[in-house]
């Protein structure tokens, strides 16, 4: 076997665009769910509302760029309010319900024929990336020997990495002041809060407008590294990957979805890679009987289920969980 | 409150002395005035309170039997639960359909029969948050620590003084969650007096406390009213509300059927009957056949049920 390409296939993802986009929407679950406890089971529908909302504005309606990142950092907002007026009063699995049902709304709607001509059918948009490659200040493709990053792949991540660090900061500032401290009690307990004199529902509000910002920060990245928006790609399997994310590197820490996102994609890619090896050629290494090629590309998911289910069992709080918060369960 | 010691009783106290003992008396300065609040869940009638006012700067318990509307009127009063009828004001201000962050904000904060600590914040955390008009708690000021970081540290220097008088200051950095049963009632009390409410509502503060941490509980309501504010709580707990009331109000089945000092209360036939359940034999209000029956066997029932264990 070649650990030499099995390492490049999971260093390229692990590190690469793939792992920006969701260590950036699982940033925006983190305030929903890991902070606020909001389950958010939609981020793809805030994702694709901003990405949309960028494709069509620069592609259908020749508005300029920095306008369409603008209304596309507009739409999350809105999709959060229009979600969480009737439903943030409401227990918390309404909003569950609500957002998975709205998700699967916007990704139709939006790869719909009868809305082709503004936001393209089931191909999508392209040709509104045009602004954001020129900034490309790279001239040469990067080799590190093990890993190579294309010119665009290398804009792609530097920009990538730097919103992830920037979201980051912005998490860390917000949640340890007073305003996080809300936020943390009412995952607690929404009742105390509102009996200390706290507007319970702003802050479920803010939070999710918060987190859904990062979740469309993620679509609008999405969607410019790879020049192409495609409905398609904002199926709900987009937010429960964030979710692993999320929970393998442990809910309500800053850093938790950004090295969860690493992780997560360094192992989709790597076993991938060694399954691929395994059953590929004229006389594989696992035998046919045992596993075909078509089902490799498969059994690297049930392999990182086992993981996943391993990791509750054995860490529950993620690998930056704090273990004395698992341990009360005391309300 | 200055107490009068050739009397034993505070000021405020004595005031209530001129008060008829009967159902929902006018007092002579209240806090809290109630008109006909009612309650009904489907065929139930959990509330249905005439008249109450709440004397200002005393304490006063809310007694009966369980099942009464004790809870529910809390609930109600505090805007946790929608009445279907009734009016009600706080300081002159009504007080009706708020929403329950309004009504505390407004000075009028309760605590929880089964205690609500945020488990996962610390004990001092737990604290900060109880204190009002934060600058930090607005979105656009959270990220800059410089704008809020003077008013975190008196906010913590009242916290500490808190948790100090209520014996918690061992526990400071600890999850909420570890806290013994007595010892979140505590905290639930401290934190609700970070808000700084005239009116304090404890809804059974003595339930699951063991004996010792009794007495100084009891000390912590009492040093409440001499601080200038009024207590309103709900016990079962007969000697807490004999030792520490000023003025008791009695409820059965949803109304108010007795009010008066603790004594006499203590020695009201229809009090000693809501308590052991002889409702055919005394006029405790106009209840209606059905749900005297009720009452009755669900008593009962509960008799059968302390035999057989």
């Amino acid at each position: 076997m070649d650990f030499g390409q099995v390492l490049d296939a999971a260093l390229s993802a692990g590190l690469g665009t793939q792992a920006i986009v969701f260590a950036l929407a699982a940033i925006g679950l983190n305030v929903h769910f890991g902070y606020t406890g909001l389950l958010n089971f939609g981020q793809s529908g805030f994702m694709a509302v901003a990405a949309f909302g960028l494709a069509a504005s620069v592609t259908t309606f020749d508005l300029p760029f920095v306008l369409g990142i603008l209304i596309a950092l507009a739409m999350p907002v809105l999709l959060a309010i229009v979600l969480g007026v009737p439903t943030l009063r409401l227990r918390a699995d309404y909003l569950a319900i609500a957002t998975i049902a709205a998700s699967e709304v916007i990704r139709l709607v939006l790869g719909a024929v009868e809305f082709k001509d503004t936001f393209g059918g089931s191909n999508g948009l392209t040709n509104f990336a045009g602004a954001y490659q020129k900034l490309n200040p790279y001239n040469e493709r990067l080799d590190l020997g093990i890993v190579s990053f294309t010119r665009n792949d290398l804009w792609s991540i530097t920009v990538g990495w730097t919103l992830v660090a920037l979201s980051c900061l912005v998490v860390w500032a917000l949640m340890r002041s007073p305003w996080g401290r809300v936020l943390r009690s009412i995952r607690e307990d929404e009742d105390a809060v509102r009996s200390l004199g706290k507007n319970v529902f702003s802050y479920k509000m803010q939070a999710l407008m918060l987190g859904g910002v990062f979740g469309g920060i993620a679509g609008i990245f999405h969607i410019l590294k790879q020049a192409s928006a495609v409905p398609t790609d904002f199926n709900t399997t987009f937010t429960f990957y964030a979710y692993a994310a999320l929970l393998i590197g442990g809910a309500a820490r800053v850093l938790g979805p950004v090295i969860g996102s690493i992780i997560f994609w360094f192992l989709v890619a790597g076993l991938g890679s060694i399954f691929d090896q395994l059953t590929k050629g004229a006389d594989p290494f696992m035998p046919e009987w045992l596993m075909t090629d078509t089902q490799a590309s498969l059994v690297r998911f049930i392999v990182l289920g086992l993981g996943l289910m391993l990791l509750m069992i054995f860490r529950p709080q993620g690998i930056f969980g704090d273990r004395r918060e698992i341990a009360i369960d005391g309300r | 409150m200055a107490a009068d010691t050739t009397t034993g009783l505070s000021a405020a106290a004595a005031a209530l002395q001129g008060v008829p003992n009967e159902p929902g008396a006018a007092k002579p300065d209240p806090i809290l005035k109630g008109t006909n609040i009612k309650r009904t869940f489907g065929g139930l009638t959990a509330v249905d309170v005439e008249r109450v006012e709440i004397q200002r700067g005393v304490i006063t318990a809310l007694i009966g039997p369980n099942g009464a509307g004790k809870t529910t009127l809390f609930n109600l009063l505090t805007g946790f639960d929608q009445p279907d009828s009734g009016e009600w004001s706080f300081n002159d201000r009504s007080l009706a359909k708020t929403p329950a962050f309004k009504v505390a904000r407004a000075g009028m904060v309760r605590t929880f029969q089964l205690t609500k600590v945020l488990a996962k914040l610390t004990v001092i955390e737990n604290m900060r948050l109880g204190a009002t008009g934060q600058i930090g708690e607005k979105f656009w000021a959270g990220p800059f620590k410089a704008l809020w970081k003077a008013q975190e540290d008196d906010i913590t220097v009242r916290a500490d003084d808190l948790l100090v008088r209520f014996k918690l200051d061992a526990k400071r950095e600890d999850f909420a969650g570890s806290l013994s049963g007595g010892q979140r009632k505590l905290l639930e009390m401290a934190r609700a007096l970070m808000v700084d409410p005239e009116l304090i509502m404890l809804d059974e503060p003595m339930a699951g406390v063991n004996p010792a941490l009794k007495q100084s509980l009891l000390g912590h309501v009492k040093s409440l009213r001499d601080e200038g504010r009024t207590v309103l709580f709900v016990e079962h707990d007969m000697d807490m509300v004999r030792d520490i009331s000023d003025w008791v109000i009695v409820m059965a089945q949803g109304e108010i059927v007795a009010e008066g000092t603790p004594e006499a209360v203590m020695a009201n036939p229809a009090v000693i009957d809501a308590y052991l359940g002889a409702h055919h034999d005394t006029d405790l209000s106009e209840l209606n056949e059905d749900q005297l029956e009720v009452a009755a066997e669900a008593e009962l029932d509960a008799e059968a049920e302390e035999a057989g264990s």
